[in-house]
């Protein structure tokens, strides 16, 4: 009887009956929301991303690491688990989640005020309303500090002038966080999506993340009111330490992926006959396997690693680097090679192998490219910093 | 509306499932263990009553310890409680003890309604809540699509081959429902990490005043005396159409007793 290359070292028994609980919860509501439909969306790339918003509201799933205002409160290591199971089935789903939760959620619940945590966060946490987070500019990628984005004091309130590029969630969001930079240095604000002046064109020419929703934000003299402005962030450290939250999914995320590459291709390799019996007895079939099962693991095991000291004491922000640079590159390499596995087959829309290797090209470069997170690395290896 | 809701804990009907070569139960060793489908109907109507009516929603299981787990995941869809009878003497014990057992227990915890699966996926009998409504002496509305609480009313639509039939009785009463009566809600995060704080009480078979001697193998009306594997399929009747094809499948199908 084979063995799933995630239960060969029994790496379950280093989880809580809760924590198989919530993965098992999560597992079931992808098998049964998410699965079924992907391929498809995918291809029409679209999704339904109010619906599933809902879905995953209903059970939960959305800030659930984050406490009060709705949220369950739930641990790090289960919103990694959470994070496995959705990317397994695509990461678009995945970052759908990881936006509304680690993004938007966490900025306005660690920086918010009061009244902005009572007016977003419930909703939020249900699945009613979506959000978004506004920080990367057509022009300013790795390098935020250089934002072009203005906010501007106006009387009372404030004036944005500006525009986002590669926000996910944006065209459906109901409310942005929004990075901008003023004379005090950077700020942020909660700004409801139907503010004039702000308009978030879909993005549609992407061969990656097709069943997630992209968009292109305009702020064209946005006037909102300091109670828009999130009180608590002061500099561009308060959007970076949103980043940490949501590389954090991506370090468990993009292991779904590749587990689910690695599902797929042992069963083609099972069923697959050539020169008269399964390739999966071949010797440089099985030497493909077993490799990419061992960095599975050591991505797990690292990720567990992570998320146990993030429950216990928090992450420094290289840790979580290291995490994303090791488990998004060996990911994006296991679908490559399950690719190969499936010769022909590998490239059809009939099997997923595709859409997660195109789809892992977007996640090895958003929320910090391998390369920022190998200069992250540098500068805590050698204490000099090689960008800024 | 105080509410008892029956649960087994059945092995997945979805994986190979084995009797032991020993004494012909359910090997539930080698199992992956779960709520037997049904079960989780009557969760959901219970939740739903409760919503609608108030009251309090208990799990009630009788199962060896591992049965906890399946207890936990019930508990995380919502209900307040559970009651677990658990006892080393309870093993092969056949549909009559465990009426019995079942009642003892439900005579402590007032029930208003005993809610449960018509059936479930490993005995699949269907007589457990007939013989349990007999002993507590209380109305069976069995079998239900539908399920209407109003005050101490209760009014079912009661699933036949036909079509179904109304049927109404006082509370207290028992009412088995079949997958047709609801969609059951998923746990949340929140239902998970609550479970695990709720009250679950076990009971033994001296708690109970059950002697061992009426349950288990010892106080069985009935046994599996040996067990074998179904053969393999055979290959099927291939019909070459040469022009009788229609005659010859209506023939097959009469025969087969499907028409």
């Amino acid at each position: 009887m084979p063995v799933a290359p995630l239960d060969l070292l029994d790496l379950d028994d280093l989880l809580t009956d809760e924590e198989r609980a919530m993965r098992d919860l999560v597992r079931r509501v992808a098998d049964d929301a998410v699965r079924p439909h992907v391929a498809g969306w995918y291809e029409r790339g679209e999704a339904p991303v109010r619906d599933l918003t809902r879905t995953f509201g209903e059970v939960g799933l959305l800030g659930m690491h984050l406490t009060g205002y709705g949220c369950a409160g739930a641990s790090a290591v289960a919103y990694g688990l959470a994070c496995l199971e959705l990317e397994a089935a695509d990461s678009g789903v995945r970052s759908l989640v990881s936006v509304q939760g680690s993004l938007a959620m966490y900025a306005i619940w660690r920086y918010g005020s009061e009244e902005q945590k009572q007016r977003w966060l419930p909703g939020m946490a249900a699945g009613e309303l979506i959000g978004c987070f506004g920080l990367t500019e057509p022009d300013h990628g790795s390098d935020p500090a250089g934002m072009a984005t203005r906010a501007r004091r106006d009387g009372d309130g404030w004036v944005l002038t500006g525009g986002k590029m590669w926000i996910t969630n944006a065209p459906v969001a109901d409310v942005a966080v929004i990075w901008a930079r003023a004379e005090e240095g950077v700020v942020g604000f909660a700004v409801p999506t139907g503010t004039p002046g702000f308009t978030a064109r879909e993005v549609r020419n992407k061969m990656s993340l097709r069943a997630s929703a992209t968009g292109e934000i305009t702020l064209d003299e946005v006037r909102v009111g300091d109670d828009a402005r999130l009180p608590e962030a002061r500099g561009l450290r308060a959007p970076l330490s949103c980043l940490t939250e949501a590389r954090f999914g991506i370090v468990w995320g993009s292991l779904g992926a590749a587990r689910d590459c690695l599902h797929t291709a042992i069963a083609y390799a099972t069923s697959r006959e050539q020169f008269g019996r399964p390739i999966a007895g071949f010797q440089l079939t099985q030497a493909k396997l077993a490799d990419m099962a061992l960095e599975l693991q050591k991505g797990w095991l690292l990720a567990l690693h992570l998320g146990r000291r993030h429950d216990a004491a928090g992450l420094r922000p290289e840790q979580v680097s290291a995490g994303k640079l090791n488990n998004v590159r060996e990911a994006i390499a296991i679908a490559r090679q399950c690719r190969t596995i499936l010769g022909a087959n590998g490239v059809s829309a009939e099997y997923p192998i595709m859409r997660h290797a195109n789809n892992l090209e977007s996640v090895l470069t958003y929320e910090g490219t391998s390369e920022i997170h190998q200069l992250v690395l540098g500068q805590a290896l050698t204490g000099v910093s090689a960008f800024a | 509306m105080n509410i008892v809701v029956l649960v087994k804990q059945v092995p997945d009907s979805g994986a190979e499932r084995n009797l032991t070569s020993d004494d012909n139960t359910v090997d539930r060793g080698s199992a992956n263990n779960v709520i037997n489908e049904m079960d989780e109907y009557a969760i959901e109507e219970a939740l739903k009553i409760k919503e609608a009516h108030g009251g309090e929603v208990t799990i009630l299981t009788m199962g060896p310890d591992r049965a906890t787990e399946s207890i936990r995941k019930a508990l995380s869809m919502g209900p307040d409680a559970a009651v677990h009878v658990v006892d080393d003497a309870l093993a092969g014990s056949c549909a009559v003890a465990t009426s019995k057992v079942l009642a003892a227990a439900l005579g402590t915890l007032n029930a208003d309604l005993i809610l449960c699966g018509a059936e479930s996926t490993d005995g699949r009998v269907q007589v457990l809540p007939h013989m349990l409504a007999e002993r507590l002496g209380v109305a069976a509305l069995t079998g239900a699509r539908k399920l209407t609480v109003d005050g101490a009313s209760l009014t079912a639509e009661r699933q036949t081959e036909e079509g179904y039939e109304v049927v109404s009785a006082a509370t207290p009463a028992v009412v088995s429902v079949w997958d047709t009566i609801n969609e059951p809600r998923y746990p949340s995060f929140k239902g998970i990490m609550a479970a695990k704080k709720k009250p679950v009480r076990t009971l033994s078979l001296a708690d109970l005043g059950v002697s061992a001697d009426e349950v288990g193998f010892a106080g069985a009306t009935s046994a599996v005396v040996e067990h074998s594997k179904r053969p393999p399929r055979s290959a099927g009747t291939k019909i070459t159409d040469e022009g009788t094809a229609g005659t010859q499948l209506v023939e097959y199908l009469v025969t087969e007793k499907f028409v």
